[in-house]
């Protein structure tokens, strides 16, 4: 057997040095019967063949090349994208941003003064409290609401600061300002999107929408409405809040991640997009979380409570989430407890 | 006063990166930012050409444009040049500059990338001209000496021109109606909205 295989090995090494040794001699007889004056007409003119900008833009939208730097991110020559984006933030930005935000402020003072705030209605409940939010849950919110509001205030200052600040305070304090603000808004990203996490964690649980929320809409709740149709934990509307900061949270985190740690994922062009995607959401997210603010303080009396002590009045909580208090009331039997339930079986 | 403007006759340039090293050498940049940098186009195949790109100091610089400190600034001589006292570095200029020309002492650690540097068409910045202080954060001023920038003056097949922009473009011309062929101005329809007429 291994002496069947030497001899194919051999008789394979003499076939592959008879093959060189033709190919070899080939280009050599070529050459001496080829006319030696004629030019090739097939071969490239390396004048005139010569690449051009227009043709390349027309293979693609960016034109780039080898580079012998260690930098292979510079190969990329020209990427005319760079002049959009610069019209995107620079035309567009401003006024999509000052709309949002000016346009909400506006739509809640209107609200405020037309419906004015939505007073606490008085029962034989009022002056009892009941837990609503515990101390991690009210924790968690205000660690995210107070980054929020930094990254809210930071990240318009990109966009308004050199317009309405700087002719204020002038260049170099408003320089300095903007350092400390991207430092704020680069850093406090992260306990943002760690707040983020939490918060969805924690109300998952109560945030899956149903039926009730229909009615909920239908009757329309508690904000727009004027009798108090029935609510669990969260009525929909704060599920939309709810669903809101969880899908936006999420969108500025990777939009931002992408921006912090450049070409880690995505080239020039990407980080362009989500540079709009990160200030589209950004102003929409701020315009919502207004509102947000709005109907928590000032909108409602009573509101306020949930997130400050954490105890709201019973009366509130019967009318606003009337069956969280049944539930609550059933599953802990320690809070104040007027009425009498079946408790549901568990 | 002269438009000062960069051409790169591609039909010339042997990507020999005298320039970048010249660059480098000139203004001590850091290690890691080229301010001058030479890149092949269709490396290998027939008609293969080099370009030699920098900022390309731009009519209406789109980086002066979005920065949100206003750091930029355009001199007489149409030079675009910034405030690294200014710079916040969040990387606006680098997404907006459609030749690369911005770059960061850093690229990650988490965002804070430094002060921008990039091209100055060895101008210099806003410090007095041939102080000290300028030359550590900006590099030397040879405009202020009266002389153009470096890499274009050292440049062994004088490819890359620099100077006040009709002059260059005629110098361009001439040589384009010369030698009979021209892979065109590069970048000068993004950055100057026009290109050489030939």
């Amino acid at each position: 057997m291994r002496r069947q295989t030497t001899r194919i090995r051999t008789f394979v090494a003499a076939a592959m040095l008879a093959g060189f040794a033709g190919t070899a001699a080939l280009p050599a007889l070529a050459q001496q019967s080829a006319p030696p004056t004629t030019t090739p007409t097939t071969a490239p003119n390396p004048t005139a063949d010569s690449v051009n900008e227009d043709m390349l833009f027309k293979q693609g939208p960016k034109i780039g090349g080898r580079i012998s730097i260690p930098d292979q991110k510079a190969a990329n020559l020209i990427q005319p994208q760079g002049r959009e984006w610069r019209g995107f933030h620079e035309t567009w930005m401003p006024w999509i941003g000052a709309a949002a935000i000016l346009g909400m402020v506006a739509l809640l003072g209107l609200f405020y003064f037309t419906r004015g705030r939505i007073r606490m209605e008085h029962s034989e409940e009022s002056g009892r409290k009941i837990l609503r939010f515990n101390g991690f849950e009210r924790f968690t919110h205000w660690m995210t609401a107070t980054c929020f509001i930094i990254l809210a205030l930071s990240g318009l200052n990109y966009i308004f600061g050199k317009r309405l600040l700087m002719p204020v305070i002038g260049p170099d304090a408003f320089a300095t300002l903007s350092q400390w603000a991207k430092y704020a808004h680069v850093y406090l990203a992260w306990p943002f999107m760690l707040g983020i996490v939490f918060m969805f964690v924690v109300w998952l649980r109560d945030n899956i929408p149903n039926r009730i929320d229909l009615q909920w809409i239908k009757a329309g709740g508690g904000f727009i409405g004027k009798g108090h149709p029935h609510a669990e934990r969260f009525n929909a509307g704060q599920k939309v809040v709810f669903w809101m900061v969880a899908g936006f949270g999420t969108a500025m985190g990777v939009t931002g991640l992408m921006m912090l740690f450049p070409f880690a994922a995505t080239d020039i062009n990407g980080m362009q997009i989500m540079q709009g995607i990160h200030s589209l959401i950004g102003v929409a997210f701020i315009a919502a979380i207004l509102a947000h603010i709005y109907i928590g303080s000032l909108g409602m009396e009573g509101a306020y409570d949930a997130m400050g002590s954490g105890k709201v009045d019973l009366a509130w909580a019967r009318a606003h989430h009337d069956l969280w208090v049944e539930k609550e009331q059933a599953r802990t039997a320690s809070g104040p407890q007027l009425r009498t339930h079946h408790a549901p079986a568990e | 006063m002269a438009r000062m403007k960069f051409l790169c006759d591609a039909d010339r340039c042997i990507e020999c990166n005298a320039c970048v090293t010249a660059c480098k050498n000139e203004h001590e940049v850091p290690w890691g930012i080229n301010r001058r940098r030479v890149v092949t186009l269709n490396d290998g195949k027939p008609g293969e050409r080099s370009v030699s790109m920098a900022c390309m100091h731009c009519t209406d610089a789109p980086c002066a444009s979005v920065c949100p400190v206003n750091c930029f600034y355009t001199t007489a001589d149409a030079v675009v040049l910034h405030s690294k006292d200014l710079c916040i570095g969040c990387g606006y200029c680098f997404y907006a500059c459609p030749f690369g020309a911005p770059q960061y002492p850093r690229v990650g650690n988490f965002g804070s990338r430094g002060k921008m540097d990039k091209c100055t068409y060895c101008a210099g910045g806003p410090e007095p001209d041939l102080s000290t202080i300028e030359y550590e954060k900006y590099g030397s001023n040879r405009l202020a000496e009266g002389k153009l920038p470096l890499c274009a003056e050292m440049c062994s097949t004088k490819a890359l021109l620099a100077g006040d922009g009709e002059m260059i473009a005629q110098i361009y011309k001439e040589r384009v109606i010369k030698r009979g062929y021209g892979s065109g101005a590069w970048g000068w329809k993004t950055a100057y909205r026009e290109t050489v007429a030939i």
